[in-house]
């Protein structure tokens, strides 16, 4: 198996280790719940280096972005970053992933550690037949590239003592708290250069730090001695898939996958009809002008029950519908939560359905996305 | 570090066992709900069931999987515990005493000699 560079880090906090998609990776440090609670509340700092660090440069970058992605790239700043998804031809995700632009010809994109091998060959395979793909270079970093996430609403009053003083690229500002959500800045670090990006996977302010390995090492190590007296907790990938599913991010391979489309999954507001051709355009163009017949809904469970689980058939009026994609108990909720797929009939909130558990049906409810919002 | 009571007896799959006359309370052991944390659903069996030694026939779900418990004894339920059923996270909190999953009359009492003791059962966990 795969380790991150901060594999010692975490057998020494006596973390819990599983495979994760080829990754040796900590699902949790003491309790999911607890970790879960500690975001919510506090703090978190959560190993991302298993995901994907790839680059698109050159003058032709952006034409090579828009043709790849559903998001308009050229409408991000210097600086900015944006939610997109990779397609087929026939408008299946091939990956989810946030494209960041760095400097005006310069892309990072930060794609699932799954999709690192699947989205770089296809990357390359859609360079080849490009028009200017002597315009353009592709490269991936991701072997030398770690990366954390601080989450929290206490990260604003640490951050700094661990990401100090002014930019030196990306989005110009005097402190890392100065970033809006989606930018994102390069900051020294000792004597290296990081980026730090206001974003995250868990519905919390928060920064996801990306840089060469040595230095995530010791920036793991200063978050956590930094946030400590503000509750900041290591948090794993258990703590992370429940915060998530909370407020509805999709999960490749659960929300998402190749044969099903962004405008099913929920976050057609991600595809941008307006840029001109892309991949997967065409039938992505059809669905929002005429609806879909399957829709990606959030499900609550209404009286106490086990916890939903993936795969747990959905069913209403006495017939099987659809089945569940995500399921846990909601820590911050105290109850099961999950999304799945239905027929767009019966994806409207405050349906009552029923999610069958181990062969009996207990009842739930469609709610809107997010299943929980703060405050 | 474990809990393992001297006066019970062990499942390899981590139930513990605690016999009194012919009647056996069963229940998940420290170990057990420490590997399971965050114990959040327990599903227990009906009162009547037979059920035979190492026979599925308890859920306990944390918050990441559901992992079936199976009976250390052969027997009749007897009585289950209504409270680890309102509050699972007694099974976290106390899994020796008010955590116990249900009770069991034995049919077949020499079962009892093939459990692990707990000098066994700490080696097996510990190793």
């Amino acid at each position: 198996m795969k380790r991150t560079p901060l594999f010692s880090a975490h057998q020494k906090l006596g973390a819990r280790l599983i495979d994760f998609g080829g990754w040796e990776m900590p699902v949790q440090y003491t309790s999911i719940v607890d970790e879960h609670l500690a975001v919510r509340k506090a703090a978190g700092v959560f190993d991302i280096s298993h995901m994907g660090e790839l680059t698109v440069s050159g003058p032709a970058a952006v034409s090579f972005l828009n043709h790849l992605f559903t998001n308009d790239a050229s409408k991000l700043a210097i600086g900015q970053g944006q939610y997109t998804l990779m397609c087929n031809e026939n408008g299946g995700v091939v990956d989810d992933l946030y494209v960041y632009r760095i400097a005006k010809e310069f892309f990072l994109l930060i794609v699932n550690a799954s999709g690192v091998d699947v989205d770089a060959a296809w990357i390359s395979k859609e360079l080849e037949k490009f028009p200017h793909r002597n315009e353009i270079q592709f490269a991936d970093g991701s072997d030398n590239y770690a990366a954390v996430a601080v989450q929290g609403p206490k990260v604003k009053e640490f951050i700094t003592q661990v990401i100090s003083g002014k930019s030196v690229g990306g989005t110009t500002v005097n402190s890392v708290t100065e970033l809006n959500k989606n930018e994102i800045g390069i900051f020294r670090f000792e004597n290296e250069n990081v980026f730090a990006a206001r974003t995250g996977y868990t519905g919390e302010d928060g920064f996801e730090i990306i840089g060469l390995n040595a230095a995530i090492q010791k920036i793991w190590d200063k978050l956590l001695e930094a946030g400590k007296p503000f509750g900041c907790v290591p948090a794993g990938l258990g703590a992370r898939d429940t915060l998530r599913t909370e407020v509805c991010y999709p999960l490749y391979g659960h929300e998402l996958d190749e044969n099903t489309t962004p405008v099913e999954a929920g976050v057609g507001f991600f595809v941008a009809l307006d840029k001109g051709n892309f991949v997967g355009r065409e039938i992505l163009a059809a669905q929002k002008a005429n609806g879909v017949s399957k829709k990606c809904i959030a499900f609550k469970m209404t009286d106490k029950s086990a916890p939903p689980r993936p795969h747990y058939p959905i069913w209403i009026d006495g017939a099987k519908i659809g089945e569940a994609v995500s399921g846990t108990q909601s820590p911050s909720l105290g109850i099961g939560i999950g999304m799945g797929y239905v027929p767009t009939e019966f994806s409207k909130a405050d349906t009552k359905i029923e999610i069958e558990i181990r062969g009996k049906r207990a009842p739930a409810v469609i709610v809107k996305k997010p299943i929980y919002r703060k405050g | 570090m474990s809990n393992v009571p001297n006066e019970l007896k062990y499942a390899k799959s981590h139930e513990w066992v605690r016999l009194s006359g012919d009647t056996a309370t069963v229940g998940i052991t420290d170990h057990a709900q420490h590997e399971l944390t965050d114990i959040v659903f327990v599903e227990l069996p009906a009162i009547g069931r037979t059920v035979k030694a190492g026979e599925a026939c308890a859920v306990v779900e944390s918050v990441k999987t559901a992992s079936d418990i199976y009976s250390p004894v052969s027997g009749e339920i007897s009585e289950v515990n209504q409270a680890v059923v309102d509050k699972p996270e007694l099974v976290n909190t106390d899994p020796h005493g008010n955590g116990w999953f249900y009770k069991i009359k034995l049919t077949q009492p020499d079962e009892i000699n093939s459990l692990l003791s707990s000098a066994d059962y700490t080696k097996q966990i510990q190793g």
